[in-house]
Formats: C-alpha cells, sequence, structure tokens
C-alpha cells in the first residue's frame, strides 16, 4: 500500500514540475526544471524496479543533458519569446493525452506474470542467461549478449550524434581552418617584429 | 568559479572519486546496476566538472579535442570489431561464444569488451558534445574569471613591448 502512495506522490511532482516548465518564460528555470523532472524520474524507476534505466536517467538525464543545456544557454537569450497560445498543437496533445489514458485501462496489470510481453523471449533470457551467459545481472546479458546487435545500433546513433555536433558547430572547417592559419601567420608575425 | 577556494578543493577530491566510480559502474556492470552507457556519461562527468571549475582551457589541456574523436572511433571499432572476431572464429556476428574455449567465460570476455567499446563512445562522445558546446560560449560566461584575467596580463604586457 506504502507503494502506491510513493507512486501517487512521484507522479504527483512529475506533473507538478511539467506544469511548472510549461508556465515559465525564464529557459534556466526550464533547464533546472527539466533536470528535476529526470530526477524525479529516476525515482520511479527505483521505484518500479527498474535500477538499471533509474541509473541512465539520473547520468543522462538529470545530469549531462542539464550541463549541455546550461552551456546552451549561453548562446540564447535568457527568455522565451512571447507567443500565443497555440490551438491546434494543444489540442492534439490533450487528445492524444486522453486516448493513452483510455488505453492504459486495456494493459495487463504491472507485474503481471501473464501478461504476453512476459511470456514471448523473456523466459528464455531470464531461465537461459544463468547457463547461457553466466552474468548475475540479467539486464546486462540481454542488454550486450542477446541483443548485441540492438546495443551496437544505439552506440552507433550516439557516434552519429557527435559526428554531425561536430560537423555543424564543432569548427572544423575548411574556412575556419584557414582563418586560424592566417591568424596565426600574423601573430607570429607581430612577435617576430 | 575557480577563484572559490572550497569550490575547487571539493571538485580535486570529487574528480578522482568520480572516475573510480565510473570504472566500478563499468566494470561490475554484469554484476549490478550499471553498464558502458551509464560508466561513460560518469566518466564523462569528471571532465565536465573538471572544465566547468578550472575553466575550458585547462579543460582542453588535460582532454585535447582530438583525443575524443579516437576515443568515440575506438569505442564503436572495439565493439564492431568484437563482433567481426566473433564471425571469424566461425560464430555469428557478436556470438561471444566462440571467443573462448568455454562459451560461458568467451561470453564474459565478449560482454566486457562490448561494454568496454560502449562506455569509450559514450565519455568520448559526452566529452566532445560539451567542450563544443561550451566552446561556443566561452567568449560569453563560460570563460572562468581567472582565465579572463591571464588574458587580460597577457594583452597589457603585449602592449607594453
Amino acid at each position: 500500500m506504502s507503494g502506491f502512495f510513493v507512486n501517487v506522490a512521484l507522479m504527483a511532482i512529475l506533473i507538478l514540475i511539467a506544469f511548472l516548465a510549461l508556465r515559465s518564460h525564464r529557459l534556466f528555470a526550464m533547464v533546472m526544471l527539466s533536470g528535476a523532472f529526470s530526477l524525479v524520474a529516476a525515482t520511479q524507476f527505483v521505484v518500479l524496479d527498474a535500477v538499471d534505466v533509474a541509473f541512465t536517467e539520473a547520468a543522462v538525464g538529470a545530469g549531462i543533458s542539464t550541463v549541455l543545456a546550461l552551456a546552451t544557454l549561453a548562446l540564447v537569450p535568457s527568455e522565451e519569446k512571447p507567443h500565443a497560445v497555440a490551438i491546434l498543437p494543444a489540442f492534439l496533445a490533450i487528445a492524444t493525452g486522453v486516448l493513452l489514458s483510455v488505453a492504459v485501462a486495456d494493459l495487463p496489470a504491472f507485474g503481471d506474470a501473464a501478461a504476453p510481453i512476459h511470456n514471448h523471449v523473456a523466459p528464455d533470457f531470464i531461465i537461459g542467461s544463468a547457463a547461457d551467459i553466466g552474468v548475475p545481472n540479467v539486464v546486462t546479458s540481454v542488454l550486450a549478449s542477446y541483443r548485441g546487435f540492438d546495443t551496437l545500433g544505439e552506440v552507433v546513433v550516439v557516434f552519429t550524434a557527435a559526428i554531425a555536433v561536430l560537423l555543424i558547430i564543432g569548427g572544423y572547417t575548411r574556412t575556419a581552418r584557414r582563418r586560424n592559419e592566417a591568424q596565426a601567420g600574423t601573430e607570429g608575425d607581430e612577435h617576430a617584429g | 568559479m575557480q577563484d572559490d577556494v572550497v569550490i575547487r578543493v571539493v571538485a580535486k577530491v570529487m574528480i578522482p572519486a568520480i572516475m573510480l566510480f565510473a570504472l566500478y559502474v563499468q566494470f561490475h556492470g554484469d554484476y549490478g546496476p550499471g553498464g558502458g552507457f551509464q560508466a561513460g556519461v560518469i566518466f564523462a562527468a569528471a571532465f565536465v566538472l573538471n572544465a566547468i571549475i578550472f575553466g575550458l582551457n585547462k579543460g582542453r589541456h588535460v582532454w585535447p579535442a582530438h583525443y575524443n574523436l579516437i576515443g568515440f572511433c575506438l569505442g564503436v571499432l572495439l565493439y564492431g570489431g568484437t563482433g567481426v572476431v566473433a564471425m571469424l572464429l566461425g560464430g555469428n556476428f557478436l556470438d561471444y561464444d566462440v571467443l573462448s574455449s568455454d562459451p560461458v567465460a568467451g561470453q564474459h570476455l565478449g560482454i566486457l569488451l562490448i561494454e568496454f567499446g560502449v562506455g569509450l563512445t559514450v565519455a568520448a562522445v559526452m566529452v566532445s558534445l560539451f567542450f563544443t558546446f561550451a566552446g561556443r560560449a566561452s567568449h560569453l560566461r563560460l570563460l572562468s574569471k581567472t582565465e579572463a584575467h591571464e588574458r587580460h596580463v597577457a594583452a597589457q604586457e603585449e602592449a607594453d613591448k
């Protein structure tokens, strides 16, 4: 029963933070609130016994994402541009939310052993992991071995993101390098003079 | 921010501890929560903290930008290479059973290698992203006071000459 109250409290905090972020016009406050949102979401994952996901959410969502957003804030104005309420997107978001909430009623109960998701390949993984892989953390054996090809895809996505960022704003362009070399050349001349 | 003694001292104590914790998460991922993704982000956090407290230039001095390129390329190659080696040894792509004479030992070795590849890629990518974004903002806010002061002094010395 206490688990129920913890879940309700955490969800209430999540909704409160999301609402505050929506209301705020200061970008710094929004970044901080999104970091707090990730931290509360990580706590929620711990309550749901998904510690690996919680770990990732806390490290990436609350940690690095917040720092990257703060670094980006130094490049942009500190206030959001005032804009009118967008009726159509708001309607679409609310309609999707209502549909999903209705769909939740059809989901199997949390932790239901008879749910289809738990009866496909999951039993093979859980039972076979100890003998096939010999790794106590089943999450690792699924992520790294049974689903190794998916994880390779994820790593390539992360790699591609870094390549894209470096190509767009990394400054590794031919013109930038020529400009730097030209500057270094003139500075060298000044030293000589 | 480096002008604050408390922050500097706490950062100096924390940075090695963060790195050690990242290594723990990296190599203990088989036994507890964690793995390459989390370890990479935590390891990158140590470099980010270093750059925030001691300035971007000192951060770049500790970890030059081209290390990141080498890091994330090596990480992906290590992951893919493990799969290719498994193929060359007669198994399927990323089937670690054949990496050792004992299938379970082979799985352990394979998971260790690919998790290390993941950790290397994620750490290098995160450090790279931070320095790229923060580098563009360095002339605005993230340039530390001491760095600004050092530049000012250097410029004055230039002018005096």
